[in-house]
C-alpha cells in the first residue's frame, strides 16, 4: 500500500469509529484524543478496526504510534 | 409516554417498532421516542397483543400520555375505546407507558432482557436516529450530506426534516411556507444542556451533597492491566475504565446507602446494582446510561457492555431503561488530566463516583517513597440517606476491590 492509501484506510476507520469527524478537516498532525476528542473506547475501536483491516497486531505499549495520521502510516507502512 | 429522565416533561414519537396484532414481551423494544438527549429506544413494560397504536409519529407527548394498546393474555379487548376519546383504552387495558417513574424502579426484580445484538458502526458510517434515517428516505435526503446536530454529531429527525425543508421542493407553493418552527428551534445540542441544566440544578437544589475522597495505588491494577492485555488481541482487550466500573458495583453492593433512588416516599434502596456510566460525547453533552447487575458481571461482560453502551450512545440508539434506571453514577475522566472531580449526583439517585485521571506521584510502600500510578477517587453523596462513616466504607471497599485485580 503507498501512504496515500493508507492514510486513506486509516481515516476510513476512524471516521467509522467517530462519525461525526469530517475526515477533510483531519490534519496529518492532529492527534486522536487531545485534538479529535477520542476517548480510550474510542482509541481501542480503532486499534480494533486497523487490527482487522491490516493484519497488523497493535500492542499496547504502541498506541502513541498511530496516534496522528502520519504517525500511522509511519508505522503501518513499517509494520505491513 | 414513559419518562426518560429526571427532569423529563415530554417526547416526541418518531417511530414505531410494533404493529397491532404484534406479540411482545416485556422489555421489548416498541418505539422511538426523541428527546432532549437524543433519540431513546422504548421498551413496554407489558405482554401481550397489540390492540392499538393509539399515538401518531411526530406527536410530542407528555409522560404519562398513553401511547398504544397492549391485551394481556385472555383480557377481552374494551370496547369501542376509540369512541371515548381521552385515555379510555388505558382504563381497561395496559397502556405501554407509564412506565413507573424513575423513582420507583430500583426494588423492582431486573425484567430479564433478551440479548442484545452487539452495536455495530452505523451502516455507511453515519450516526443517525432510527426516525432520521426512516425520514431521510422519505424525503430522498442523503445522509453523508448532512450534519448531525444530535449526541455525538448524530443525526436527528430535525436535521433531516430542515435538509428537506431547504431543498429546492418539487411544488414551490410548499417551498414557500414559512418554516418557523424549523428555523427558531433551538439546537438538539442547545436542548441538551437544557437538561443537563435541568437535571444538575434539581440536584444541587434538593440533594444534600457532601464529598469523601481517597487517593488509591492504581500500580497493582495497571500492571495486571498491562499483562492481560499483552497476551490478547485488540477486540478482547480491556480499559481501566471496566476495573473501575466492577469495583464500584462491588462496593456499592457492600454499601446499600449509596445505591438506589430517592424520591418522595424516601430512599429505596436496589439490591442490583445498575451503574450509570457517564460517555462525554464530542462536541459537548454527556449521558450516563446503566450497566445492568453490574455486580453479578465479570469484567469481560462489563467491558462488552461498555463498548456496547458507548457506541448506542454515540449513534442515538440508547434505550429508556438505560436512561431511568441507573442506581449509582460512575464517572472516570479518562486516562490524562485533572487529579480529581467532585461530580453532581444524578437524581433520582444518591451516589456519584467521581474518578480521576491517573497521575504518577510519590507513594510510600513498606517504609519507603516510591513512584506509584495512584487515582483519585471522590463520592459525591446524598446526606439524606448516607452519613460519612459509610461513603468511606465504600472508598476503602474501592480500594481494596483495585488492589486485587484478578479477582474482580
Amino acid at each position: 500500500m503507498t501512504p496515500q492509501e493508507i492514510r486513506a484506510a486509516y481515516l476510513e476507520e476512524l471516521t467509522r469509529v467517530a462519525p461525526d469527524i469530517d475526515p477533510e478537516t483531519v490534519a496529518d498532525d492532529d492527534h486522536l484524543q487531545d485534538d479529535l476528542e477520542l476517548d480510550s473506547m474510542d482509541v481501542l475501536n480503532l486499534v480494533t478496526a486497523l487490527h482487522a483491516r491490516f493484519g497488523v497486531d497493535i500492542p499496547e505499549s504502541d498506541y502513541p504510534q498511530i496516534a496522528t495520521p502520519a504517525l500511522a502510516v509511519a508505522y503501518l507502512g513499517k509494520a505491513g | 409516554m414513559p419518562s426518560l429522565g429526571a427532569d423529563m416533561e415530554a417526547g416526541t414519537l418518531v417511530e414505531w417498532m410494533i404493529k397491532p396484532g404484534d406479540q411482545v414481551r416485556r422489555g421489548d423494544v416498541v418505539a422511538v421516542v426523541e428527546t432532549q438527549k437524543g433519540a431513546i429506544e422504548i421498551e413496554t413494560f407489558e405482554a401481550g397483543t397489540v390492540r392499538e397504536l393509539t399515538a401518531d409519529l411526530g406527536q410530542k407527548l407528555p409522560v404519562g400520555a398513553p401511547l398504544a394498546v397492549i391485551l394481556a393474555e385472555g383480557e377481552a379487548a374494551p370496547e369501542k375505546a376509540e369512541d371515548e376519546g381521552g385515555e379510555p383504552a388505558a382504563a381497561a387495558a395496559s397502556a405501554t407507558a407509564p412506565e413507573p417513574k424513575p423513582a420507583a424502579a430500583p426494588a423492582e426484580p431486573v425484567v430479564a432482557r433478551p440479548p442484545r445484538a452487539p452495536a455495530a458502526p452505523p451502516p455507511g458510517g453515519v450516526a443517525a436516529s432510527p426516525a432520521a434515517r426512516k425520514r431521510a428516505g422519505e424525503l430522498g435526503v442523503k445522509l453523508e450530506n448532512l450534519t448531525g446536530s444530535g449526541p455525538g454529531g448524530a443525526i436527528l429527525l430535525d436535521d433531516v426534516e430542515r435538509a428537506g425543508t431547504a431543498r429546492p421542493a418539487q411544488e414551490p407553493a410548499e417551498a414557500e411556507k414559512p418554516t418557523p418552527a424549523a428555523a427558531q428551534k433551538p439546537s438538539p445540542m442547545a436542548e441538551m444542556r437544557k437538561a443537563i441544566a435541568a437535571a444538575m440544578s434539581r440536584s444541587k437544589r434538593e440533594i444534600p451533597h457532601f464529598y469523601v475522597s481517597q487517593t488509591i495505588d492504581l500500580q497493582p491494577a495497571t500492571a495486571w492491566l498491562e499483562a492481560t492485555n499483552a497476551g490478547r488481541e485488540p477486540a478482547d482487550r480491556l480499559l481501566m475504565g471496566a476495573l473501575f466500573v466492577r469495583a464500584g458495583a462491588l462496593a456499592a453492593a457492600q454499601v446499600p446507602t449509596v445505591n438506589g433512588h430517592f424520591t418522595e416516599n424516601g430512599f429505596a434502596h436496589s439490591a442490583p446494582v445498575h451503574a450509570g456510566v457517564a460517555v462525554a460525547l464530542r462536541g459537548g453533552g454527556l449521558v450516563a446510561p446503566a450497566l445492568f447487575d453490574a455486580q453479578d458481571k465479570g469484567l469481560d461482560a462489563i467491558m462488552a457492555d461498555m463498548r456496547d453502551l458507548v457506541s448506542r450512545a454515540r449513534a442515538g440508539r440508547l434505550r429508556g431503561s438505560e436512561m431511568t434506571k441507573g442506581t449509582i453514577t460512575i464517572s472516570a475522566l479518562g486516562e490524562t488530566g485533572a487529579e480529581a472531580m467532585t461530580g453532581v449526583i444524578f437524581p433520582p439517585q444518591v451516589a456519584l463516583v467521581g474518578i480521576g485521571a491517573p497521575q504518577r506521584r510519590p507513594w510510600v510502600v513498606d517504609d519507603r517513597v516510591v513512584p506509584r500510578e495512584t487515582v483519585t477517587v471522590v463520592l459525591s453523596v446524598d446526606h439524606r440517606v448516607c452519613d460519612g462513616r459509610q461513603a468511606a466504607k465504600f472508598l476503602a471497599a474501592f480500594d481494596d476491590l483495585m488492589q486485587s485485580p484478578e479477582a474482580l
